[in-house]
């Protein structure tokens, strides 16, 4: 990260705040000096204990380390089910969200979506309103 | 330092107990240790009492008196809540109140109604176990957080569903004797990979059920066992806890559970065992894979080799190390709250001598139970080894 890419925390930003940051296209983790990643709300950093947390933009892509296909979802998502869950690294920081511009039905026990590239984005669940973090792949249509 | 007793075990059948409330599940239980101990009830100084999800299954708060109450217990009492590991805690608690002096007699256990709500809901109170903003508003479940683990050892270390499905054949063979099991049969490699999906890679046999019941256990300090000649011949002499992040994502493995590897070398330390004097085993088995990992921790399997254990018989009746011979979480059934407490139950007539598999740990004095909280963020250890 540049100085220029870094702004001091101000208020500690909010959950809300972050998924506002993501869907303006200006996504942000929080760093310690020590170049700890973590997502806020945050006061602190939970591995050096530091209160000095800088505000970093988030990397653009990010790549898969696991994912799931969820069947017996939690009634807040019976309807987008089959989903793929997944959590993707996004340089300090991992990100779990559910995985779009991908067939849940043609993603089984053999296909492997790990290492797969990823972009974070904010968007809405099928079974409610409520906004939802979604991954989707980079070489996926916006489909799906 | 004070040795603790395992005085008495209690537990009520693991399954659906239809309208039963949650307190006379539990009077059941305590019942039955306190039975099993032949104390009276005035000698107990206090309840540490693990509940989970009381609050949605049953719209009860402040469970731990009314749960004194209904055991007709005239004592203090603590509830505590760890997730799956509860119960796991809160007999931690009761160890550590005789040793520090503070008690004579201590009941511990759990108890959690299940059933009464329906699988969307269960799933609910479950996912409560996992970060609000973080997985449970992105989609996460408890099935689909241990299915991302599983697709994470998998891609690290290598093994496969068919793998895991031995690990399932295994605890339910297990179960088949246990008069407490919830489900006491058998099933084939074949059942569980044919099984229908849950949460890929894990289906329908890689998961425990829903589940009710209770546990119970009464502790007392050495002295008072000896000065009221009770047969006592169990005792807990290690016991440790960890911890580790909440969120899957802000771990620095997904496919170990180091909460549990911190836990394990606790108590070992505290008891002066290491890994290679473990005779048997109880482990927390929500799913599969939670054995393999469990297993790693435990120092009974290397790294990256728990997986296989059940498939290469190390971890069978017959093997090495048995492991779950309760029928563990899988087949026993797994109400949540309890579920710790019910392995030092198990464990405790397993080393006994009268369990129904106690045939297979016949010269066994070393015992361990591992009980972890949601994808364990939290976990807790005891070693139970028999007085000499």
């Amino acid at each position: 990260m540049t100085d220029a890419q870094s702004a001091p925390a101000g208020q500690p930003a909010g959950y809300d705040e972050w998924l506002d940051a993501i869907d303006a296209g200006e996504g942000f983790y929080l760093e310690s000096l020590t170049g700890v990643g973590s997502l806020p709300p945050r006061r602190v950093c939970p591995e050096t204990g530091s209160t000095d947390l800088t505000r970093e933009l988030l990397p653009e892509i990010g790549t898969i380390d696991t994912y799931s296909v969820v069947h017996v979802a939690t009634p807040g998502f019976d309807a987008d089910a089959p989903y793929v869950s997944a959590i993707a690294s996004f340089g300090p920081v991992r990100i779990t969200g559910v995985v779009r511009g991908v067939d849940p039905d043609a993603v089984g026990d053999t296909t492997d979506l790990i290492g797969a590239e990823v972009r974070v984005t904010v968007e809405t669940r099928a079974t409610t309103d409520d906004r939802l973090v979604v991954l989707r792949p980079t070489d996926s249509s916006n489909d799906g | 330092m004070t040795i603790v007793r395992v005085a008495g075990v209690g537990l009520t059948p693991f399954g659906d107990h239809g309208d039963r409330a949650g307190r006379d599940l539990f009077a059941d239980a305590a019942a039955a240790a306190i039975d099993d101990a032949g104390i009276g009830r005035a000698a107990v100084d206090h309840l540490d009492y693990g509940n989970f999800m009381g609050a949605l299954a049953e719209q009860q708060g402040h469970q731990a008196p009314l749960m004194a109450e209904a055991a007709g217990l005239d004592c203090s009492a603590t509830r505590y809540e760890e997730a799956c590991a509860s119960a796991g805690v809160a007999v931690k608690a009761g160890v550590e109140a005789i040793r520090a002096g503070t008690a004579d007699v201590i009941v511990a256990g759990g108890m959690e109604r299940m059933t009464c709500l329906d699988t969307g809901a269960v799933t609910d109170a479950l996912a409560i176990a996992a970060d609000e903003l973080y997985e449970v508003r992105a989609g996460m479940t408890f099935p689909s957080a241990y299915a991302l683990m599983a697709q994470a050892y998998f891609e690290r270390f290598g093994g496969s569903r068919e793998d895991l499905a031995h690990i399932a054949v295994k605890n339910h063979a297990n179960a088949v004797h246990n008069e407490y099991a919830q489900y006491q049969r058998e099933i084939t490699v074949e059942d569980a990979l044919d099984a229908p999906p849950v949460a890929e890679p894990l289906h329908l046999y890689d998961a425990c059920p829903i589940t009710d019941g209770a546990s119970a256990i009464v502790l007392t300090s050495d002295d008072y066992a000896a000065a009221h000649d009770l047969d006592a011949p169990v005792s807990i002499t290690g016991v440790g806890q960890g911890g580790d992040r909440l969120a899957l994502q802000d771990r620095d493995a997904i496919a170990e559970t180091p909460a549990a590897t911190e836990a394990a070398e606790v108590a070992y330390a505290d008891s002066g065992i290491s890994a290679a004097d473990i005779d048997v085993a109880e482990v927390h088995d929500c799913f599969t894979i939670a054995e393999a990992m469990a297993l790693e921790s435990l120092g009974i399997a290397d790294s990256g080799e728990g997986i296989f254990a059940a498939r290469d018989s190390i971890t069978t009746p017959d093997g090495d190390c048995p492991v779950n011979l309760s029928g563990g979480l899988k087949a026993k059934g797994h109400p949540v709250g309890a579920t710790g407490g019910s392995q030092i139950v198990e464990l405790t007539r397993l080393l006994r001598g009268d369990h129904p598999n106690s045939e297979y740990v016949a010269d066994a004095t070393t015992g361990v139970a591992h009980n972890a909280g949601g994808t364990v963020a939290s976990a807790v250890v005891h070693v139970l080894e028999v007085a000499e």
